[in-house]
């Protein structure tokens, strides 16, 4: 989708599937308010799902977003395979784990380079910085589509992919092609430490967030593709099946996408949360090249969100070699998953932060009830806090470089408000 | 040998955008040999790899206009700066109204795949586009009328498109 004039003179190119502003009120020299406004489709997929087949879910909610569509599949999977009771283990369970890997390349791939890196290094977006550094670029986009290539061969297509059902895949991929995808990973491994190198040496804001952290926890790795618990900062862990207990989301009158608090509190998901979280379960690899880059035992800063996503890809690189070392084609590829009467919870790990799905389905399979928190209807406290103390910071600027400031704050995060919406419109109230 | 791909960007969930996933769709019916048929959400790392290095490509794209036409389209051919060549005069491609400080989530968009398969030499031999101006982009799945009524019309098109290519390699 475009916008155009009539006169060929175009506003943004930009597909729209929400608008969103940042509306900041100053009064006095205080900021009063930071709304972000944002408009976000997502809640109309819950009803959309109602009285559709329990079955339907994965390949519904992956259409809520081109970038992370394997986070709505598996989450969904998760969700009603609770509900049925049956839990996915062994091979079908690691090649969903390769198909989330192949996501969190492309989509890190994608932020790290062609969104987020050009902030730290002056540049207006990444074609400007291609002209310069065209090499840099090219990594990115090799990264990006080793990412890819992965989504392609398990998931059947690289955008909303369609391989995958409740209790594990359609079809299985051969050992062969697996093989032959090993070796496209290869020299992505070796772009995907390049590129936490690079970004250890950009300049970071000081600014150290005091954000409750929240993310999924499996005691048999980095938790990517599901989890046992939900581990959060100032708490102790607690059960999937108690997300709805302890997030609660609630309407803003300024925004169509809801807000959750936890336990009545601010929060943040995503690279920051895991990696403070579950940073001891990375592979030496990515450990080392972590403690190089500076970070330590924790991450609270958000403009270092980029140096954990590329630790991350580094981690995902490594992690989908692993898996195709050990692979086995599933024989069959699913897990036969009976509808029953009952309540699932499925969490999983997106790019951007913990995806939470709930079902609510009648024995007859259909579904009575769906509730999503996608990660950034959870962030949206945090980023608007975030904005509160950056323009607090800078009201000496104007309002052209307060908007900049106030997009490279909002850019930390990688919001998926709903894949393409238009920012930033900011609105700076002074009185 | 692929000699064609055609590229339908858009959101077929949000009624009118989806004319570009709905053309690929329409083609998918037809004998293509060569041709490579793709529906794309218009992410520009995935539009690069797409139609590099493909003689032809077609992207076929909803517009919003104001005023507002819907269901005109309008064919573009782009200009490409290709390694080696002069370079072209700076016309704009349709929809390359700059936005130099694009801060969207995700929202990069085709002048982007374009400016950015020039930077890294990722382009096809010819680029076409084919713009659809809209009418409704609001949730659904189906399309205004006047959308509805171009559709057939913009198959024939492109299949033309397709075929004096063929013809002009021959």
């Amino acid at each position: 989708m475009s916008h155009r004039a009539r006169q060929l003179k175009v506003s943004s190119l930009a597909r729209v599937e929400g608008e969103g502003a940042l509306r900041v009120t100053v009064r006095d020299g205080v900021v009063e308010r930071a709304d972000l406004q944002i408009y976000e489709p997502p809640r109309f997929f819950e009803a959309l799902l109602r009285g559709r087949g329990y079955t339907e879910p994965p390949d519904i909610t992956a259409r809520i977003c081109g970038i992370c569509p394997v986070a709505y599949q598996t989450s969904a999977c998760n969700a009603i395979e609770d509900a049925c009771g049956v839990r996915i283990d062994g091979p079908i369970r690691e090649l969903r784990r390769l198909l989330y890997c192949g996501e969190w390349i492309s989509s890190h791939a994608l932020h790290i380079y062609l969104l987020h890196a050009p902030d730290f290094l002056g540049y207006p977006d990444a074609i400007a910085l291609a002209a310069d550094h065209r090499e840099i670029v090219e990594r990115g986009l090799l990264l990006k589509k080793a990412g890819n290539a992965i989504l392609e061969l398990v998931g059947g297509r690289a955008i909303h992919p369609v391989n995958v059902r409740v209790g594990g895949f359609y079809a299985a991929p051969g050992r062969a092609r697996l093989d032959h995808l090993a070796g496209q990973l290869r020299p992505a491994l070796d772009a995907a430490i390049e590129t936490v190198r690079w970004v250890a040496g950009f300049g970071f804001p000081d600014l150290e967030t005091d954000h409750e952290l929240l993310a999924v926890h499996d005691p048999a790795g980095y938790a990517i593709e599901g989890g046992t618990t939900v581990r959060r900062s100032a708490g102790p862990d607690f059960e999937v099946d108690a997300f709805s207990n302890h997030v609660v989301e609630e309407q803003v009158p300024y925004s169509t996408a809801l807000h959750a608090a936890l336990d009545g509190g601010r929060y943040l998901t995503g690279p920051l949360a895991r990696y403070t979280l579950n940073h001891d379960q990375l592979s030496p690899l990515a450990l080392g090249l972590a403690a190089d880059a500076g970070l330590g035992s924790e991450c609270r800063n958000p403009f270092r969100s980029i140096v954990v996503r590329a630790i991350e890809t580094v981690y995902a690189v490594e992690e989908a070699l692993r898996l195709i070392a050990s692979y086995q084609p599933p024989e069959p590829s699913y897990v036969v998953v009976p509808a029953r009467d009952g309540v699932g919870h499925g969490l999983s790990e997106a790019p951007r932060g913990l995806l939470y799905h709930r079902y609510e389905i009648g024995a007859d399979g259909l579904i009575r009830s769906a509730t999503i928190v996608p990660p950034t209807a959870q962030n949206q406290a945090a980023i608007e806090e975030d904005l509160r103390r950056t323009v607090a910071a800078n009201l000496h600027l104007g309002d052209e470089p307060l908007t900049g400031l106030c997009e490279r704050t909002i850019r930390n995060y990688d919001p998926c408000i709903s894949c393409s919406t238009h920012f930033l419109e900011l609105t700076v109230e002074r009185s | 040998m692929t000699t064609a791909v055609v590229i339908g960007v858009g959101n077929e969930y949000r009624r009118d955008d989806g004319i570009g996933p709905a053309l690929v769709a329409a083609l998918e019916d037809r004998w293509l040999p060569a041709v490579k048929l793709i529906g794309s959400d218009g992410e520009p790392a995935r539009l690069i790899d797409d139609w590099a290095g493909v003689p032809l490509a077609i992207v076929v794209d909803a517009v919003l206009c104001d005023p507002s036409t819907p269901g005109e389209f309008y064919r573009t051919e782009v200009p490409l700066d290709h390694p080696g060549a002069a370079p072209s005069a700076p016309t704009e491609p349709p929809g390359a109204g700059a936005h130099p400080h694009s801060a969207g989530s995700h929202s990069l968009g085709i002048p982007d795949a374009l400016r950015l398969g020039q930077a890294v030499e990722r382009l096809p031999g010819r680029l076409v586009v084919y713009a659809v101006e809209a009418a409704d982009v609001s949730f659904g799945t189906e399309f205004s009328a006047p959308v509805a009524a171009a559709l057939p019309r913009l198959v024939d098109a492109v299949l033309t498109e397709l075929k004096s290519a063929r013809t002009v390699a021959r």
